[in-house]
């Protein structure tokens, strides 16, 4: 077992589990800038892979840590840098739940939801630039993806149909038009 | 969650539930691995919050590694890559649904926070400086302000 390789690996995510604020979906920046720029463990191409991968599968997107975690180091790779995503949030949260019992006050808990939303915010929307970055496909990324977006909040379209067509259309525009 | 917890079995009420749900949303973490440990500590203490974490997580984990093994062995066809690339665009614009209503909510009526968006954005977006030092300064600050806002209204 590779032990330097999963001890970087662990130091690399475990900060990053104390900013996923609002979600896994905050982290997708630093993520990518970590893993594809500082750590050459994987291509734009492949981290956009990953992504997609996550975001399809069940599960919490998070799981996107868990998928380059399996990319660097097989399953100890896997399963280290799920722990280190979640382990340290829930700690965090199990000492709270200590103090919830002792003290409980709702006003506190209001400001750090509204303080933290901004930074929620100003994190995902950092993520989205970034795989706006890599993303493939020219104008066919932009067409699918504005779709998408519109059929989702005004046809109140599925997710995970339309993530099956835009894979589809992809798919299909690519082994014909593409060279490969 | 709230069908299993609340509806069939009865371990919370209502009202339990959903203020635990507020404060798990409101600390860093996933969502739905905080509300596992808080639920689970608030059953059986200790037990149970290491009980909900390892329930959230290992599934996950069980069905990630086959998909993992799949994509090194088809990931290098150019047709998954592609397929993958189209999921990645649609996929995009569940963050964008998500995130566009996130700062609508988050900017309202309140320019500090406006600010604090474009920090972070610029930041770590543009700048590409490091998430944790970026946000390890700016979180406190804009929970202060958030205080200080709750105090004066």
């Amino acid at each position: 077992m590779n032990w330097p390789l999963l001890l970087l690996l662990m130091r690399v995510i475990t900060p990053l589990s104390f900013v996923t604020i609002g979600g896994g979906a905050s982290i997708i920046a630093d993520l990518e800038r970590q893993s594809v720029t500082v750590h050459h463990w994987l291509t734009t191409g492949q981290f956009l892979d990953l992504f997609a991968i996550s975001r399809a599968s069940p599960g919490p997107g998070s799981l996107l840590v868990s998928l380059i975690g399996f990319h660097v180091a097989g399953v100890a790779g896997a399963i280290v840098a799920s722990m280190a995503i979640f382990v340290p949030t829930s700690l965090i949260l199990y000492v709270l739940a200590h103090i919830w019992r002792f003290y409980r006050d709702a006003s506190w808990q209001h400001a750090i939801e509204r303080g933290l939303a901004p930074v929620a915010a100003g994190l995902i929307l950092a993520g989205v630039y970034s795989i706006l970055q890599i993303a493939e496909g020219g104008a066919m990324a932009w067409i699918v993806a504005i779709g998408a977006f519109v059929a989702l909040r005004w046809l109140r379209a599925n997710p995970f149909v339309l993530m099956a067509l835009g894979g589809a259309v992809f798919a299909i525009v690519g082994m014909y038009w593409w060279p490969s | 969650m709230y069908r299993e917890f609340v509806e069939r079995r009865g371990w919370f009420s209502e009202s339990e539930f959903l203020s635990s749900l507020a404060i798990c949303q409101a600390m860093p973490g996933v969502n739905v691995v905080n509300l596992s440990v808080w639920l689970g500590f608030r059953l059986r203490g200790t037990l149970g919050a290491i009980a909900g974490f390892c329930a959230m997580i290992f599934p996950a984990l069980a069905v990630i590694i086959p998909i993992s093994i799949a994509y090194t062995y088809w990931g290098k066809y150019p047709v998954a890559h592609h397929a993958l690339a189209g999921i990645a665009a649609a996929a995009l614009a569940l963050t964008i649904n998500m995130v566009s209503r996130i700062t609508v909510s988050a900017v309202r009526r309140d320019v500090v926070a406006c600010v604090i968006v474009a920090v972070i954005f610029v930041g770590i977006g543009l700048l590409r400086v490091s998430m944790f030092e970026l946000v390890i300064v700016v979180a406190p600050l804009s929970i202060g302000w958030a205080f200080y806002r709750q105090r004066t209204a």
